[in-house]
C-alpha cells in the first residue's frame, strides 16, 4: 500500500546518494516539484534516467546532482538546447557527465522489459546508426531471432532504484490516476524498486475514467499531494504549459551564475508552503 | 504576387508533399508546422501522428511541442509510448515520416547528436535521437525538411543518427530497415531528391529567384543539378494566409 506522505518525507525515504533515479513525463505531467524536492536534499552521484531530460534534468545537472545520463532526446522542446546539460558534457561543469544514450523507441522498450522482469527487449531498430557503434554500449546488442534468422536488436531492461512521476489524482487509499499523454510512467514505476508519485489531489474516491491509466495503491511506495507540482510542464484538466517559462529558461540556463542565481531563489529560497505550486 | 519570406516558401513546399488520407509520423519544429499548414489547405484527411501517443490529431493551432496538450484532445486516440513505437511505427502501418535535421550529408543520413570533436569530447552537443531514427528506419518513406547550409548540408555526416542511404545503393537493405528511406528534402531554397542509380541527392527544384548556384555554394558536397530542373510555384494566398493564421495563433 501506498503510504501518503509529504513531499519531502518522500523524497528523503526513497531517494539516495548513488540512487539510478527516473523522473517520467512526456512533457505532459513531468514531476518538476520532486526535482527540486532532490535539489534541496543535496542527493549526489545520481544516476538519472529519462526520454526526454527536459528542464527538469538541466536543473538537476547543473545542481550538481547526477553524474550519468541515461537518456534519447536532450533539448528544450520547442526552444533549443539544454545548456546546463550541454556545459556538463562540453565542459565538464558543474562536473563530468556519463551518457548512455539511445532512441525514443529503445528507451521505451527498455521500460517494458523492466516492468516485465526481463533482461531486454527486442525491436527493430538502431542498425547502421552511430549509436550502435559502442556509444550506449553494453545495452545495445544484436540479436538472432530463434525461430526465422532473423537479426534483431536487443536493449537491456532499465530496472530504477527509484521512479518519480506527477499524476493527476490519488485516492485517499493512494490509488493513482493519471490521463492525457501518459508517456512511459506506468512502465516506469512498474519497473522500479521505489517509487513516488506526487498529485494534483488527494480525493476520497477516483470516478471511472474510460482513458486514464490506473496504477493500484500496491504498486507505488510514496503518494504526496502537490497540487502544480508540474508546472512549468501542464497537467491535464487543471493547468496549461507555461510556454513562456520554456523560452525564459534559455538565457537563465546558458549562463552558470544566472542559473546559480535562479537556483538560490527558485529552489532553496521557495517557503515551505508555496512548494510545488 | 504576395511577399513571403524563404522559411514560410519552404514550409509551403514541404506541406505541398503530403497527399490527403496518408499517415504522417511528424518531427518537432519545422515538420510539424509544415505536416499542419498541410491538414489546414490540400489535405484535411491527413492523419497526423506524434511520438507522444497521439493519434489522429487536429490541432486547431500549431502544436509548441510534440506532447502539447490541444494534441492529446484533440486525437483520434492517445496510447503510451511503448505502443506508438511498437504497435504503429514499427510495423510499417505509417506512410510517410517527416523529420527535421542538424545536419544531412548526399546520401540523407541525419545527424542530431554530435557536432565536430569526437563523440566522447564534441564541439557541440546537440539533443540526440528521438524518436528519428525508427521514424527513418520504418515509415514507407521519409521527407526531410531543413534549411540549407554549409553547416548543414555536409559530405558526411559526423555522426549517423537516422539512416538514410547509408553509403549508398544496398545499405538499407543491407541493415533490414524495411521502409524506402528519404525521398525528399525541402530546403529554404529548393528540393532535392535522390539519384535513383547512386542515391545521392540531387537537386530537382529551386524556388522563385533561387538559382543553381545559390544552392551549390550552401551544399558541402559537390551538388548536381537534374537535366529537368522544375520552378516551385510561390506560396499561394490561401497557403500564406492559412500559415500565418495558425502561427500567429501559437503565439497567443
Amino acid at each position: 500500500m501506498a503510504e501518503i506522505v509529504s513531499l519531502a518525507k518522500a523524497v528523503g525515504r526513497a531517494v539516495r546518494d548513488g540512487d539510478t533515479v527516473a523522473m517520467e513525463g512526456f512533457t505532459h505531467l513531468i514531476p518538476f516539484a520532486a526535482g527540486h524536492e532532490v535539489i534541496r536534499q543535496g542527493r549526489r552521484d545520481l544516476t538519472l534516467i529519462r526520454m526526454t531530460p527536459d528542464l527538469i534534468y538541466d536543473q538537476l545537472i547543473g545542481a550538481g546532482c547526477a553524474s550519468k545520463l541515461v537518456f534519447s532526446w536532450g533539448g528544450n522542446p520547442g526552444v533549443g538546447s539544454l545548456h546546463r546539460f550541454r556545459d556538463a558534457v562540453e565542459h565538464s561543469w558543474p562536473g563530468p557527465l556519463e551518457l548512455e544514450e539511445h532512441s525514443h523507441a529503445g528507451m521505451a522498450n527498455r521500460y517494458v522489459a523492466g516492468a516485465s522482469s526481463l533482461p531486454f527487449a527486442v525491436l527493430r531498430g538502431y542498425s547502421g546508426t552511430g549509436l550502435m557503434d559502442g556509444v550506449a554500449e553494453p545495452s545495445i546488442r544484436p540479436i538472432t531471432c530463434p525461430f526465422t534468422g532473423e537479426i534483431l536488436t536487443a536493449v537491456s531492461a532499465l530496472n530504477p532504484d527509484v521512479a518519480i512521476i506527477h499524476a493527476q489524482r490519488a485516492d485517499t487509499s493512494g490509488n493513482v490516476q493519471f490521463w492525457g499523454i501518459t508517456g512511459v510512467q506506468k512502465e516506469a514505476v512498474l519497473a522500479a524498486e521505489r517509487s513516488i508519485v506526487t498529485v494534483e489531489e488527494v480525493v476520497p474516491h477516483l470516478g471511472a475514467r474510460p482513458d486514464a491509466v490506473v496504477l493500484p495503491s500496491w504498486t507505488v511506495s510514496y503518494v504526496a499531494a502537490v497540487p502544480g507540482g508540474s508546472r512549468p510542464s501542464y497537467a491535464l484538466g487543471y493547468y496549461d504549459r507555461d510556454n513562456d517559462y520554456y523560452l525564459a529558461w534559455d538565457p537563465i540556463a546558458r549562463d552558470r551564475d544566472a542559473f546559480r542565481r535562479w537556483l538560490n531563489a527558485e529552489v532553496f529560497g521557495v517557503p515551505e508552503a508555496a512548494r510545488g505550486r | 504576387m504576395a511577399e513571403y519570406t524563404s522559411d514560410e516558401m519552404m514550409t509551403v513546399s514541404a506541406a505541398r508533399t503530403l497527399r490527403d488520407n496518408v499517415t504522417c509520423f511528424v518531427g518537432i519544429g519545422l515538420p510539424s508546422a509544415a505536416a499542419n499548414l498541410a491538414r489546414a489547405t490540400h489535405a484535411p484527411g491527413l492523419v497526423l501522428i506524434y511520438e507522444s501517443g497521439t493519434i489522429g490529431a487536429k490541432p486547431g493551432r500549431l502544436p509548441l511541442s510534440i506532447g502539447d496538450g490541444i494534441l492529446a484532445e484533440t486525437a483520434d486516440a492517445v496510447v503510451s509510448v511503448p505502443e506508438i513505437f511498437n504497435y504503429w511505427l514499427q510495423p510499417g502501418r505509417i506512410d510517410v515520416g517527416f523529420l527535421g535535421a542538424a545536419q544531412i550529408d548526399k546520401f540523407g543520413n541525419i545527424n542530431t547528436t554530435v557536432i565536430g570533436g569526437d563523440y566522447a569530447a564534441p564541439k557541440t552537443r546537440l539533443p540526440g535521437a528521438g524518436g528519428a531514427p525508427e521514424i527513418a528506419a520504418s515509415c514507407r518513406e521519409v521527407i526531410v525538411v531543413v534549411r540549407q547550409t554549409l553547416l548543414s548540408f555536409v559530405e558526411r555526416v559526423d555522426f549517423v543518427t537516422s539512416v538514410g542511404y547509408g553509403s549508398g545503393p544496398g545499405t538499407r537493405q543491407r541493415l533490414g530497415l524495411t521502409g524506402a528511406g528519404p525521398l525528399k528534402i525541402i530546403t529554404d531554397l529548393g528540393v532535392l531528391e535522390p539519384d535513383p542509380a547512386t542515391q545521392e541527392f540531387v537537386l530537382t527544384g529551386l524556388y522563385p529567384g533561387v538559382s543553381v548556384r545559390d544552392a551549390r555554394v550552401r551544399t558541402g558536397w559537390d551538388l548536381a543539378a537534374a537535366a529537368e530542373l522544375s520552378t516551385v510555384p510561390p506560396p499561394s494566398a490561401a497557403e500564406l494566409t492559412a500559415l500565418r493564421g495558425f502561427t500567429a495563433n501559437a503565439k497567443e
